[in-house]
């Protein structure tokens, strides 16, 4: 069997609501299992939409799938409509009151959000982690850097193509804060002629960087959905650098202010770290998210 | 309304500033499409020439496909051509994807149908007894060929100008097929996707703006020469 760092109460909890799951997913529900009957009837009332602004990272990792329909479940007077966008934008809707909720990754621009009175409050969430791909023959040599700041180093060196998202993303503020720890001033397209800087998701990203047979970073959840389509792999992992927090805001006065909170408590209770925590485990055979809540 | 007002402050000072690579992106933009269009032109007006004019079995299907072609889903050309050319695609080994080649290539491709139909349309209105005429006074094909087109010259402007606003205002076909690489593929399409994805409105607008701008600038050139081959015609 798979690894689990969860207590086994939450491993029997989770079985439960994967087989609720799967039995309300195929439509074909003979016998419905026990913890749905204190659930008697279906509200008849209309699902209020509760409008989540997250990453395309998240999206693209297929995490969404899983969570939305777990929390509309749960919660079946809320329909959870995700704008997947860069964090840049994600925090731009929910200044605008476009979004209810957030769920995004760089912690320093969502506390600032927080202290200029557009959220209630931050919490943290999960945790997943970035890798760097690169194509096999790792012409920079990255895979033989001592430290995470060599292997940026070796990449800096220009011997071979780097492929930015350069969309002010949470990710490519992480690339930015390791060519800085690594003391190499960020890059640009104009100056360097190996960097190459999409201004698009991370899917679009990688895939460039296949066909340029480029260096590239990527969350871990984004690349092994994308992997058996791409000749790349990854060349470094593991450092503590590489770790990528995720955060949950309510928006404050949105149109669904409410569904908004609904959503943030149920995504840091118990439930819905358990379904964070096991998502991936089934298709990738590794967790792709470590959930953290508080 | 703050948001616009917002939007289009930042964005002249944008303008202004030159802290966007404006000029470069509009630089790409043009120089992509006017290449695209110049291509389409040479394949297309030959087509539609011979579509408006012979009547033979293939003209009806022809002209069919060539006005379905009009309503071509961009994003379907994209999706061909990209694929065509990834490097696990039949044409991987030339390394195209991601290039202005490559954006050249999809553009080509949406600009076609649009010239023929519309060149096939004027050149079929210009009066059979002009090229009867031309014929029996020994003209050869291609001389029959000028004089028809040069007849029907109002109707190849607008083929011109319908070509190129498919393919400077489109966006699916190069994002996918170019990528949207800075100071390389960036075109002002699909920059506008970008800023808009990180809610830079101001950059967004502003590179809106100059691009109807430049859609207007093509477009009373265009109808500059349509007015001066009226006032030709007329004598």
């Amino acid at each position: 069997m798979h690894r689990s760092v969860l207590p086994r109460r939450r491993r029997a909890a989770m079985m439960v609501l994967v087989a609720v799951l799967a039995v309300s997913l195929s439509g074909c529900a003979a016998d419905k299992p026990a913890s749905t009957a204190d659930r008697s009837e279906p509200e008849l009332i209309e699902p209020v939409d509760v409008v989540l602004a997250s990453t395309t990272s998240t999206q693209d990792s297929g995490l969404f799938d899983v969570l939305i329909s777990a929390f509309e479940y749960a919660n079946p007077g809320y329909r959870v409509k995700v704008v997947a966008v860069g964090t840049g934008e994600a925090l731009k809707l929910g200044e605008t009151k476009d979004a209810d909720v957030l769920l995004v990754h760089a912690k320093s621009d969502e506390e600032k959000f927080v202290a200029a009175g557009f959220g209630t409050e931050r919490r943290d969430v999960m945790y997943n982690d970035f890798v760097i791909v690169g194509p096999p023959s790792d012409p920079a040599g990255v895979k033989a850097a001592a430290d995470l700041a060599a292997a940026m180093q070796a990449i800096g060196a220009g011997t071979a193509r780097f492929v930015s998202r350069g969309d002010d993303s949470g990710t490519h503020k992480k690339e930015r804060k390791l060519w800085a720890s690594a003391e190499i001033s960020t890059p640009t397209p104009e100056a360097q002629a190996w960097y190459l800087s999409t201004g698009q998701g991370m899917g679009e990203t990688l895939k460039v960087a296949d066909e340029k047979q480029a260096y590239t970073i990527a969350d871990r959840a984004t690349f092994l959905t994308m992997k058996d389509t791409l000749e790349l792999e990854i060349v470094r992992e593991g450092d503590k650098d590489l770790l990528n927090q995720y955060g949950v805001i309510v928006v404050i006065d949105a149109k669904s202010q409410a569904g908004g909170q609904v959503f943030a408590d149920w995504i840091v209770s118990a439930e819905g770290q358990t379904v964070i925590g096991e998502f991936g485990i089934e298709t990738y055979g590794q967790q792709l998210f470590i959930p953290n809540a508080q | 309304m703050d948001i616009y007002t917002d939007a289009a402050r930042e964005g002249a000072a944008l303008l202004r500033s030159g802290g966007l690579d404006v000029w470069g992106i509009v630089a790409t933009s043009l120089r992509v499409s006017l290449t695209a269009v110049f291509v389409a032109l040479l394949v297309g007006i030959p087509g539609g020439y011979l579509l408006g004019t012979r009547r033979s079995f293939g003209r009806r299907a022809g002209l069919v496909l060539a006005n379905a072609g009009m309503g071509l889903p961009p994003v379907v050309v994209g999706l061909i051509v990209a694929m065509s050319l990834s490097r696990r695609g039949p044409l991987g080994g030339l390394a195209l994807l991601y290039s202005p080649t490559a954006m050249v290539i999809a553009q080509v491709i949406i600009a076609i149908p649009v010239i023929v139909a519309v060149t096939a349309a004027s050149v079929s209105s210009v009066p059979r007894e002009l090229r009867l005429q031309a014929r029996s006074l020994g003209a050869s094909p291609l001389h029959e060929a000028l004089l028809t087109l040069a007849e029907a010259r109002m109707g190849l402007v607008a083929a011109v100008a319908g070509g190129f606003g498919a393919i400077i205002s489109e966006v699916g076909a190069v994002m996918m097929v170019g990528g949207n690489l800075q100071g390389e593929t960036r075109v002002m399409t699909t920059a506008i996707v970008q800023y808009t994805r990180m809610g830079r409105y101001g950059a967004a607008l502003a590179l809106g703006l100059v691009l109807l701008l430049l859609i207007v600038i093509v477009n009373i050139a265009l109808t500059g020469m349509q007015t001066s081959a009226e006032r030709w015609e007329r004598g």
